[in-house]
């Protein structure tokens, strides 16, 4: 009977078993991705997947270096139904957040809408998850309506209002949850009675699905971010927020309170006194639309504005 | 940026220029997809060799096993890592439990195929002389099976590869990151950088697989077809 | 556990069984993805796969075309797709018919090369030429096999048209991304399971359409076939 040779499948499984040593082992960026400490030195930074939030995240991440502070960064994690939980976690320790958009997630049925009553009902929110909001932005990214220009001219839509007694006529696009949120599809009825729209399309939040649909028209009426570069770009008409609806959405760091070290806060809120509405729009455009990078358009601004 | 005439977009496919700057990002999300794949393969096959035995041993188990693991086999990738999202967070174990499930079905057959597959004559003749259980099954059947369990690492192999793309969606992703990066910035670039080289990671390692079948199984090389 | 009795409130709840956001309207989307993808899929791997075993040209790329097709991943073609052409079906259509095209290849291909000599030369010998070989012979005999492959397909593409949803679409996949949008596990879960059936009852009628299709005197050589193909390909 011929004895089989299994040295080359030993080998094999004991490159295997290296393998998994090694990564176990711990160290590689690669693989862990991110610091699992808390309270320890390093802060991770994550991010979900929208140029915004990577511009952001990387501005926490360079001036918390140059402060001195360990820094691991998570970005492009995904929404923010699966980034969230991350931080309640502990697998992230910082997100650069809206408060407004933070309020709703964690209080669905949330109907403050100015800067002091969101932060407020926020506050114990956080609290009660370890998690804490550190100095808010002037700067707002806040949810908006819009057309394209044909549309506008069509029907001769230049505030939200206007689209009462035509959105029979149209089909609106956004996020799935577009159509439970007070802010979304229930707030326009209640705030501005306008009546049913004639579709709705769930799409996604100010994304690339939202932005094709809006353009090839298979959407009339598009949820979007105010900040974004593509409605520039695309010469969208954003609707005017005649009455109050949407909530604040002032750009806020939320993190982990072990990991909100005094260090921490204070380089974190020395950039959020600096972001501004402008400033914002434009680091947007430069990577939304000239492709530049994320890190890059974040680094050259802090260093800009001396920060750095 | 619109979805503008094919022409322009024809142009500019791949920004070189973009490659070049993200060779690090791109080798990191290399080496992630490699150890992601690579731990999977390792731990499904660690599981599959009992779950195969047992189903080998006793024939009444096979029916259930082979449906069950269908079963799973059809439930949408996604569904499960989202599912495990609340358990593990976003740390590797959500990813890895999930690739390792869908490895463990696809080898689960293929090792018990390969084994049913030897004939029962060649295992008669090692019990006449003699052979215990043990000595069977690691000398004489494991072996005569090999070609069709690697037939079966190859495919789980590959599966795994492109599977991983899916946990981009869940913080992971190896090349899938490349993926998302190149969606949200309504960019072709890396997506096409992601294709090409999962595509190739996934050939890359079929090769290497047949490689190894034919060093381990020399009697069982086929010539011609 | 608390999570199965929602996901039965939710799949047995008559609202999810009307409306256009309702299971039937989805499942239909579904199945309009997945049928589509795989008849033109089937439509351009047929030929290709049966024109490669009829001349025996181009044999290694069909053995192994299967494996290297797996190498494909649909996520980074329907969003490659997505960011070339935008919203709309094409996107789904190409991922999934990129999807479906390599195992009706190797299969068709393995399915006429498996046809016995004797029985080609038995049907030259009767005066058949190529053409006729071929419609009369070969296709016949390689029906299981060919079948299998279309049925392999069908079941790959069904379980992942869910991707659909991802690019905005409407399909079962629906459910699971807006289950993850809407922080809503029992319909995450609903929406696997309606997939997963889905899979499996596209596998059993398929079977059945087999059945039909394979002429009864074939249908005792399937086995034969059947383990020559799997012998060849295992080597």
């Amino acid at each position: 009977m011929r004895r089989i040779r299994l040295g080359g499948a030993a080998t094999a499984v004991a490159a295997c078993l290296a393998l998994l040593l090694a990564a176990c082992g711990g160290g590689n960026d690669a693989l862990e991705g991110g610091s699992q400490q808390n309270g320890g030195s390093t802060v991770t930074v994550g991010s979900t997947n929208f140029s915004e939030q990577l511009i952001l995240a990387q501005m926490y991440a360079a001036v918390l270096e140059k402060a001195g502070v360990k820094v691991d960064t998570r970005l492009n994690l995904g929404a923010r139904e699966v980034v969230f939980p991350a931080l309640e976690k502990g697998d992230i320790d910082l997100l650069p957040e809206y408060n407004g958009s933070v309020l709703s997630f964690l209080d669905p049925k949330a109907t403050q809408t100015t800067s002091e009553e969101v932060n407020t009902a926020l506050a114990p929110l956080l609290d009660a998850k370890g998690l804490v909001a550190l100095d808010e932005s002037p700067a707002e990214d806040k949810d908006g309506w819009a057309v394209t220009k044909e549309t506008a001219d069509k029907y001769g839509l230049a505030k939200i209002s206007d689209l009462k007694g035509k959105a029979s006529q149209l089909v609106v696009g956004g996020p799935p949850e577009l159509k439970t949120r007070p802010a979304g599809l229930p707030g326009l009825k209640s705030v501005y009675g306008i009546e049913d729209f004639k579709e709705f399309k769930a799409l996604d939040a100010g994304g690339p699905l939202t932005t094709s649909a809006l353009n090839k028209g298979d959407i009339d009426v598009g949820r979007v971010f105010t900040t974004q570069g593509a409605i520039a770009a695309n010469n969208w008409v954003l609707l005017e927020e005649d009455k109050p609806l949407e909530p604040a959405q002032n750009i806020v760091p939320i993190g982990r309170k072990d990991a909100m070290t005094d260090q921490v806060k204070q380089a974190l809120n020395a950039i959020s006194a600096k972001i501004t509405t402008e400033e914002l729009t434009k680091l947007n455009k430069l990577v939304d639309v000239d492709k530049e990078d994320p890190e890059k358009v974040a680094n050259d601004w802090l260093t800009q504005q001396g920060l750095l | 940026m619109t979805d503008g005439p094919a022409p322009v977009l024809a142009a500019e496919l791949i920004r070189w220029s973009w490659v070049g700057r993200h060779l690090d990002d791109i080798r990191d999300n290399l080496v992630q997809h490699v150890e992601l794949t690579g731990l999977a393969l390792l731990f499904g096959l660690l599981l599959a060799f009992p779950l195969a035995l047992a189903a080998v041993q006793w024939p009444r188990l096979y029916g259930p096993i082979l449906g069950f693991t269908g079963v799973l086999f059809t439930i949408p990738s996604l569904a499960l890592f989202i599912l495990l999202i609340p358990f593990t967070g976003l740390q590797i174990q959500t990813a890895l439990i999930g690739l390792t499930i869908y490895t463990l079905l696809i080898l689960v057959r293929n090792i018990v195929e390969g084994l049913r597959g030897v004939d029962n004559d060649v295992r008669e003749a090692a019990e006449a002389m003699g052979f215990t259980r043990a000595r069977q099954l690691f000398q004489v059947e494991l072996p005569l099976a090999l070609p069709v369990i690697i037939a079966g690492v190859r495919i789980a192999t590959v599966t795994t590869i492109g599977l991983v793309t899916v946990t981009a969606l869940i913080g992971w992703g190896g090349l899938g990151q490349l993926f998302i990066e190149g969606f949200t910035l309504n960019f072709s670039t890396p997506i096409i950088i992601g294709i090409v080289l999962s595509a190739l990671l996934a050939f890359t390692a079929d090769l290497l697989l047949v490689g190894l079948q034919n060093r381990l199984t020399p009697w069982a090389r086929s010539s011609g077809r | 556990m608390t999570v199965i009795n929602e996901v039965f409130t939710w799949l047995t709840d008559p609202a999810q069984w009307s409306g256009p956001d309702g299971i039937p309207v989805r499942t239909l989307q579904h199945l309009y993805y997945s049928l589509l993808a795989t008849a033109i899929a089937a439509a351009i791997a047929l030929p290709i796969g049966v024109f490669i075993g009829h001349t025996g040209r181009g044999a290694l790329v069909a053995v192994n075309l299967t494996n290297l097709g797996r190498a494909i991943p649909s996520l980074g073609i329907i969003i490659l797709m997505f960011t070339l052409v935008g919203f709309g079906i094409v996107p789904v259509l190409v991922a999934l018919i990129a999807l479906a095209v390599p195992p009706i290849v190797t299969n068709s291909y393995i399915g006429i090369r498996s046809v016995d000599r004797d029985v080609r030369e038995a049907a030259e010998g009767m005066g058949m030429r190529g053409r006729q070989v071929l419609w009369q012979v070969e296709l016949p005999v390689a029906m299981p096999l060919i079948m299998a492959g279309i049925r392999t397909s069908a079941v790959q593409v069904v379980a992942t048209a869910t991707l659909a949803a991802f690019v905005g679409l409407g399909g079962l996949g629906r459910y699971l991304i807006d289950g993850l949008s809407q922080r809503d596990l029992a319909q995450v879960v609903g929406g696997a399971i309606l997939v997963a059936v889905l899979s499996l009852l596209t596998e059993l009628v398929l079977g059945r359409v087999q059945a039909l299709v394979v002429s009864p005197g074939v249908a005792g050589r399937a086995a034969d076939a059947a383990v020559r193909a799997k012998v060849e390909k295992a080597a």
